[in-house]
């Protein structure tokens, strides 16, 4: 059993994160969940995990963000990551701002810095204007931002995200696909951005992991080489996303018996 | 071009926004529509109260009109009686349930969050909120004597089980998503506590006290109505005594309706706007 490292020292030069033959049962004895998982990510890289239900993609998160432990292998980072759940998870009892400030807050930012930090972070993800507000006067998606801006608050070069766009309508996911490239542009931290949606996974990252499922294994990697601004509705985003989903069809159909 | 772009995401952001958020209702509720309901009921009762004095089913010694209950009330207010009792019940209620709440969080907070206390006393702690609290004046008077130690001995074990239990279940109905989230901003310890576990448990916590100050009122008047000596002077339970101890039927009725007005005033203008005020921020309430 090796412990979850999260030290600077430990992240092998030149990278923002590095996974190293990470496997993880939740019973002893119990089915393999992530099987011998090696990922090295770049500082700055912007990296999709791609899977069908059941491959391990958000538990894979989870240990990365330090919520669990895995059972076997090795997980360095260069910072303690910033987490985003397909829910917003804000505090409903918070405004925008003050949803924002305590992250900063239990980081032990003084209230001054907090302030002026928050509006800032509002204003990247065009808030400005419902800084004031509480949650449920906002819509689905100016919740995500305020998440987002929230996470950016945790103030890590890494930031993981887990389906934050799934449960919005597809006119928000597309707004929102590209403020997300936006901000990591403008901010340069690294992006794990875990989806089950093949044409998001191309529209956003860089690189395309995909995961196969029982146990999860990671079964093929496609380098994105599409130019920004992309679009999700590019010849060559439907191009790659048809070649994925075709792979990401035959790791399902094994399982039909 | 870049910069171009930037404004034309702004810009369609700003639009959908807007289209998203929509527009509130604007549902008006006069003070007409909350004023007229509760009077019209009052006279309601008052004109069937009336109705059955007059058709003399009890004689007029146990059934007396509103109007004889009312002259007496204004008999005890000249006298000086109504003031210093209501004073004196509400005096001690608080003094009890302050007490309670300082003792009921904490323990309650215990509770929810140790597992091993939780087992330990968790069920002692809802089977003490079954008990009538009236249940222990017989010990509390033999052990501190007819005295306010005695009251309030009666009035916190009525209220602390009911803030702690309140504030338990509140704990444990917490989506697990906050305390996550709170997790992963790094909220640990007393941080985690203060400002996710309580906020989050507040509404809950609120009905709790709720609760508990019902308890508490209660207790008190079961305790008055049962203990009483010289010095532990006025008090609306001992109100209610006198006037069944002289077969005053109207000095009954007026005490109650004493009790009654306290326990009305005090959720009216003590939980209700808090509550409100609460639920308003988290949008659990229809404006």
């Amino acid at each position: 059993m090796t412990t979850h490292l999260t030290t600077t020292a430990e992240a092998p030069t030149g990278l923002a994160l590095s996974l190293k033959n990470v496997t993880k049962t939740f019973t002893s004895g119990g089915p393999v969940v992530l099987d011998g998982i090696n990922l090295d990510v770049l500082p700055g890289e912007f990296v999709t995990l791609l899977g069908a239900s059941g491959c391990g993609k958000s538990t894979l998160l989870s240990l990365i963000a330090g919520l669990e432990s895995p059972t076997d292998g090795e997980i360095s980072t260069v910072a303690k990551p910033a987490l985003m759940f397909q829910e917003p998870a804000l505090l409903p009892w918070l405004t925008a701002e003050q949803n924002v400030e305590l992250a900063m807050r239990f980081r032990g930012v003084n209230k001054a810095e907090r302030k002026i930090k928050a509006q800032e972070l509002l204003s990247l993800v065009h808030l400005d204007r419902a800084v004031k507000q509480r949650p449920h006067e906002l819509s689905g998606g100016m919740r995500q931002r305020v998440a987002l801006a929230r996470a950016l608050a945790q103030d890590s070069s890494i930031l993981l995200m887990d389906e934050p766009f799934a449960a919005l309508d597809a006119v928000t996911r597309d707004i929102l696909h590209e403020e997300l490239i936006r901000v990591w542009q403008e901010t340069g931290v690294t992006v794990v951005f875990v989806t089950h949606n093949v044409r998001e996974a191309v529209r956003l990252g860089q690189r395309v992991v995909l995961m196969s499922s029982r146990p999860g294994r990671i079964a093929r990697e496609w380098q994105i080489d599409v130019p920004e601004p992309r679009r999700i509705e590019d010849e060559d985003v439907s191009r790659l996303a048809g070649e994925i989903t075709a792979e990401l069809r035959k790791e399902i159909r094994r399982h039909a018996n | 071009m870049q910069t171009n772009n930037s404004d034309d995401l702004h810009s369609l952001e700003a639009g959908l926004d807007a289209l998203q958020v929509g527009q509130k209702p604007h549902t008006s509720h006069s003070t007409w529509t909350k004023v007229v309901p509760p009077i019209i009921s009052i006279i309601v009762v008052l004109g069937l109260w009336q109705l059955a004095f007059m058709s003399h089913i009890k004689p007029d010694w146990a059934l007396p009109s509103p109007a004889m209950v009312w002259d007496t009330l204004k008999t005890q207010w000249s006298q000086g009686v109504v003031w210093p009792s209501v004073a004196n019940s509400l005096r001690r209620a608080l003094t009890g349930f302050i007490l309670s709440i300082a003792i009921g969080t904490p323990l309650g907070l215990i509770v929810a969050r140790v597992r091993p206390i939780r087992t330990a006393i968790g069920p002692v702690l809802s089977g003490l909120q079954q008990l009538p609290s009236v249940a222990w004046v017989p010990a509390a008077v033999i052990w501190f004597g007819l005295t306010n130690s005695a009251i309030y001995m009666v009035v916190l074990l009525g209220a602390i089980p009911s803030i702690a239990n309140g504030l338990i279940s509140a704990v444990d109905q917490i989506p697990p998503l906050y305390l996550r989230a709170g997790k992963v901003m790094g909220a640990r310890g007393f941080n985690s506590v203060r400002f996710i576990l309580l906020p989050a448990a507040l509404p809950g916590y609120l009905s709790g006290l709720e609760q508990g100050w019902a308890f508490a009122w209660r207790s008190l008047m079961a305790a008055e109505l049962i203990a009483w000596s010289p010095q532990l002077g006025l008090g609306l339970g001992k109100l209610l005594e006198t006037g069944r101890d002289l077969g005053d039927m109207s000095m009954v009725f007026s005490a109650i309706f004493l009790i009654l007005l306290v326990g009305i005033a005090v959720e009216r203008l003590g939980f209700a706007p808090i509550r409100k005020r609460i639920l308003r921020n988290r949008g659990l309430l229809a404006s």
